[in-house]
């Protein structure tokens, strides 16, 4: 039986819980696993993956330049700028 | 003309109103304004909308038609956005905090289409969070009413969308569909919603949920209404590499001419479907009454086996949430978000933007999907589940070697009560069940209502066809529509 | 394999390169060098909701091009796959790279190590390539007293990743790979590898081993490696670590560490234990790209000769020795130059070395046997000298007309006033004179004034006859041909 380490998942993924969240997610997510369990019930050995839905492929475009829309639209929605790029606290190497 | 009449016109209908100048654009959508206004409040099928634009669209068009330069049938009709599609200098929240105040830079590939078609884009359309749910309970702006039945959910994600037209506030909405969020939410309000074959309409635009499942659809009166609105935003797009060169005809003529052609189809009902436990009373009894019709015009009904449905739904929910897992990454507090205040470095702005820009649902979600694509669980549950995948497409393509088109129910039982089942996930995610295999195979499929549960409660039944072959169910939807009105029925709001 | 204190070095370089391209690898924003801030972006750059990436049909035959140069399979087909992490410079927080089926498989490089001298060729051998894929760059963090600022210009520009097998023994043949690397590449016109510019990038693996042994030593993964002398000097002082690590007891434990050019010592960044998980499943917003065999020889044929290849068919064909067929082989410009010369004029040896040496200089880039520094490199357009210009030079020289010193003058003013060498010689009056009747007369004079020479000369002193030629040329201002001077002197001294 599969158990979901949240903590870990979740520092993977970049999102602060909470404790109550943590458990909550944890029990949630511990039965929807177990109903999963029933993929392994098959054999596809086989099988190829659907990567894709439809047989395309060589889907190309020409190398030909189209001016951007500017650092001012960039930086529309931008929480912090500063001199035309984005503005973010420190990044501790 | 009496306002509140017009208001559930199918939008064919009154293109063709508009086009002898019995109506103008501007009365229509003074007229679509005023319900609006009077009725969002109860259903909360909007987020927000923009009368004043909408009205100088509708001045524009009216302006066009004077001078012979209609763009088309459908220009003056209003059609309205669930608020994952973009448009161009309009908030994009996807129902969202983390996107509470993000404008979009940018029109859709479809919004594209329909506004060099003359059509009035306006409004944006409640959802579940980045299209994570299916009864529009997850949205940060509050959930929306099912217009028959205030207290109960009009389904989702697309359930804004549904609700709306359900409602009368605008002829035409436009939803998205990943593992039936549109038609379900069509069936739950009594409504036509369609999910087009993957690739024939752009998702350039389109907020990305699960890249491989995703499709916008139109939710309509009438079957020719549908039709009409796929005309318009169908075609392969340069800027969406997913999206199929399949030609795009006249749909809404070739559906007319394949009825008179007479010739009777083939619908297979998947055995495995029908046995279902889960499925209410009331929507076997509408079924039962569907396929007497068929059979009563003529029409086969066979039975299929789709021997790997007991499969599709974990398959689903792995896929959907590794790819949502995936295209989310990208809302981090960073370039456009929200962003925390109480962040101290760089890490922290990470881990506190996304805890709090994302509610309970969407969280969930990329958990599971985090999980599924990490590290020594990759092979037995993601690559699995697209392997699965594979089985069920084989399954499909077999059945369809039997049968034309293939008859379910679109869901197991009518609209719930709001509140009634976002406390379990699981339960929720079984809803599904009848509607997530056209996103996993990528076959194109449409809801349409055939009758009521009791306490007035739409149900729907659902066709699937095999790929690009729109015209097919759109032909078998409209030989049921021809003997049958609960098309025509509308809550009394 | 030069071991060090009793310990093998076992090196592999990831070395990402960007291609030049017009526009973005996924997106058709235009790409280029220099730009202000935030300039080349639009929605597809910002990963802003909604939008996909398109492949650059033009990146992907680059890369597919270096792959035929250096030798690598080119697979059926070939797909994309999103890579995961989370960082300021990027805007998806995934990568849009290759995985399990890149556009180039295996494949190696030629390198040449030093020489006993700088005149002789050193040995050659082949690194072996494990694969090479293309992928998107990030953007550009700079940090600031109060955070970090993110330009979005490079984000999304196509960079093809080269990775070698673990088959570089020591930090003098990593420095000749990426040299040769380099020219490989600037020679095709697929990048100019400028790593100042960022346009090539180098991460190494370094582990080492007792001499004699087989098993390789646990690696570690050295970054910010900001030039190919500091790939050098990062690997050496990182392998003497290692080795001062193990024997005094401790073990090498997997990590990454990062290279600072200043203090010349590497640091811990991150163990094994903090690595990432990159969650790799193939995008599913871009399609697999069939490489057929008729698309793959439409690419073989607008390929050059590469560096090492056309340096062996000078020394061959043209005798030219090893020093300056180095120079100019290096440049695809100074090589075409060279081949349109001698066309007009059959003396190779002559024009290699006008160009190796003299127009080199005039360049400001040191001279043949020196080492070419990066980012050195100007065009020769900028000289104003066309190759039959140089040619005719040279032959002036071949007829006699001019001497070599006086061609060295000539070869200044035509860079100076773009005119021909006939024109400029004109002008400053420079012509040797090989008119023996107005030498003979000179001649006579110098031997009658200079009797003590001529004795000495007679006696069987070889060397004095030059002073008899020094009053010549002096009483000619430089102008008579030496050759012919000679000549005309023993003639009146009666000797051979």
């Amino acid at each position: 039986m599969e158990h979901i380490d949240i903590g870990y998942t979740a520092k993977l993924a970049r999102l602060e819980l909470s404790a109550e969240e943590q458990e909550l997610y944890s029990a949630q997510l511990g039965r929807i696993l177990e109903y999963f369990h029933v993929l392994s019930s098959v054999d596809t050995s086989a099988v190829d993956p659907t990567a894709h839905a439809n047989p395309l492929h060589n889907v190309l475009r020409e190398d030909v330049a189209v001016s951007g829309f500017g650092a001012q639209q960039a930086l529309a929605n931008a929480p912090q700028q500063r001199e035309d790029q984005v503005l973010v606290p420190r990044v501790i190497e | 003309m009496n306002q509140d009449s017009l208001a559930y016109f199918p939008a064919s209908k009154l293109a063709r109103l508009l086009a002898s100048g019995e109506l103008t654009s501007v009365e229509l959508s003074r007229s679509i304004l005023e319900r609006t206004e009077r009725l969002n409040p109860q259903v909360n099928a909007f987020l927000g909308w923009d009368g004043d634009d909408l009205m100088a669209q509708a001045e524009a068009s009216d302006n066009r038609r004077q001078e012979g330069k209609a763009l088309g049938f459908f220009d003056g009709i209003p059609v309205a956005l669930k608020n994952n599609i973009a448009i161009k200098g309009s908030l994009l929240t996807c129902g969202s905090r983390m996107l509470e105040r993000f404008v979009s830079p940018y029109d859709a590939t479809v919004v594209e289409r329909m506004k060099a078609a003359g059509m009035l884009v306006w409004g944006r359309l409640n959802m579940d969070e980045f299209a994570m749910g299916s009864s529009t309970e997850t949205s940060f702006f509050g959930s929306t009413a099912n217009p028959w039945d205030l207290t109960r959910t009009p389904g989702g994600s697309s359930g804004g969308s549904a609700a709306a037209l359900a409602a009368g506030m605008s002829p035409i909405t436009l939803g998205s569909d990943t593992g039936g969020s549109i038609r379900q939410p069509a069936a739950f309000c009594g409504i036509y919603g369609l999910k087009p074959t993957y690739g024939r309409v752009s998702r350039y635009g389109l907020v990305a949920f699960a890249s491989s499942l995703d499709q916008i659809g139109p939710f309509g009166h009438s079957v020719e209404d549908v039709a009409r609105m796929m005309e318009v935003i169908c075609g392969v797009d340069p800027k969406d590499s997913s999206s199929y060169p399949a030609p795009v005809s006249p749909f809404h003529a070739e559906l007319e001419l394949a009825l008179s052609g007479g010739r009777p189809m083939v619908l297979g009902l998947p055995i495995e479907y029908f046995k279902a436990d889960g499925l209410d009373p009331a929507v076997r009894r509408a079924m039962d009454e569907v396929i007497a019709y068929y059979k009563g015009i003529g029409w086969q009904i066979k039975d299929v086996s789709l021997p790997n449905s007991h499969l599709a739904v974990p398959t689903y929910y792995v896929i959907a949430t590794a790819e949502a897992s995936s295209n989310l990454a990208r809302f981090d507090g960073i370039r456009y978000t929200h962003r925390s205040e109480s962040a101290a470095d760089a890490v922290d702005v990470y881990f506190k933007s996304r805890g709090e820009g994302f509610g309970e649902e969407v969280k969930r979600r990329i958990i599971l999907g985090t999980f599924v694509l990490s590290s020594g669980y990759h092979d037995a549950y993601y690559l699995k589940a697209q392997q699965v995948r594979t089985l069920i497409r084989n399954d499909f393509a077999k059945a369809f070697g039997e049968v034309d088109l293939v008859l379910t129910p679109t869901t197991p039982s009518p609209a719930f009560v709001r509140g009634e089942r976002i406390t379990d996930p699981l339960q929720m995610y079984l809803n599904d069940i009848y509607t997530i295999c056209p996103n996993l195979t990528g076959l194109p499929a449409i809801s349409v209502p055939c009758g009521f549960a009791l306490e007035n409660l739409p149900v729907g039944f659902q066709l699937i066809a095999p790929h690009f072959e729109e015209v097919r169910l759109l032909t078998a939807a409209r030989a049921y529509e021809r003997g049958n009105d609960w098309h025509t029925k509308h809550p009394a709001l | 394999m030069a071991s060090v204190d009793g310990y093998d070095a076992v090196i592999g370089l990831e070395v990402h390169v960007q291609l030049g391209t017009e526009s973005k690898m996924f997106t058709d924003a235009p790409y280029y060098f220099g730009a202000s801030p935030n300039e080349l972006t639009n929605p597809v750059v910002m990963g802003m909701p909604g939008t996909l990436p398109v492949l650059n049909k033009r990146a992907i035959e680059k890369t597919i091009q270096v792959g035929l140069m250096l030798g690598c399979e080119i697979p059926d087909v070939s797909k994309w796959d999103r890579k995961h992490y989370y960082y300021p410079d990027m805007p998806k927080n995934y990568q849009i790279s290759q995985y399990d089926q890149p556009l180039c498989l295996g494949g190696s490089v030629e390198i040449e190590m030093d020489g006993p001298s700088r005149n002789v060729m050193g040995e050659h051998r082949r690194v072996s390539l494990t694969r090479i894929h293309l992928e998107e760059d990030v953007g550009k963090l700079t940090h600031v007293a109060d955070g970090s600022l993110v330009d979005y210009n490079r984000a999304g520009a196509p960079l093809i990743e080269i990775v070698t097998e673990p088959d570089l023994f020591s930090p003098e043949e990593a420095f000749a790979f990426l040299t040769s690397l380099r020219n490989t590449l600037q020679n095709a016109g697929i990048s100019d590898c400028d790593m100042e510019k960022g346009q090539m990038r180098c991460d190494a693996n370094v582990s080492v081993k007792p001499v004699g042994t087989t098993k390789l030593g646990t690696k570690v993964e050295l970054k910010n490696l900001n030039s190919i002398s500091g790939v050098r000097n990062g690997l050496r002082y990182e392998i003497e670590r290692q080795i001062r690590e193990l024997k005094s007891g401790a073990s090498i434990v997997q990590q990454t560490r990062r290279w600072d050019a200043e203090a010349g010592v590497t640091s811990l960044m991150r163990t094994k234990e903090e690595a990432q998980d990159y969650r790799y499943f193939p995008d599913p917003d871009l399609m697999p790209v069939r490489i057929s065999e008729e698309w793959k020889s439409q690419l073989a044929e607008g390929l050059p000769e590469l560096p090492f290849d056309r340096q062996r068919r000078y020394m061959a064909d043209y005798s030219l020795p090893y020093t300056v067929t180095s120079v100019l082989c290096t440049n695809r410009g100074l090589s075409s130059f060279f081949e349109e010369a001698i066309r007009h004029h059959n003396n190779p040896l002559a024009i290699a070395n006008l160009i190796a040496n003299d127009l080199l200089r005039e360049l400001g880039v040191a001279s043949a046997g020196s080492e070419i520094g990066e980012g050195e490199r100007r065009s020769l357009d900028s000289l104003g000298i066309s190759a039959a210009g140089v040619a005719e030079l040279v032959a002036m020289v071949d007829k006699g007309v001019l001497s070599n010193q006086m061609a060295k003058e000539v070869l200044s003013g035509m860079i100076e006033t773009g005119q021909s060498a006939e024109t400029v010689a004109a002008a400053k009056g420079l012509r040797q004179s090989s008119d023996t009747g107005e030498i003979e007369a000179i001649c006579r004079q110098a031997v009658d004034e200079n009797p003590k020479a001529v004795q000495e000369f007679l006696a069987g002193n070889e060397k004095s006859i030059n002073a008899i030629k020094g009053r010549v040329m002096k009483a000619t201002q430089g102008k008579a041909n030496p050759a012919v001077v000679d000549q005309v002197l023993r003639k009146l001294l009666g000797v051979p």
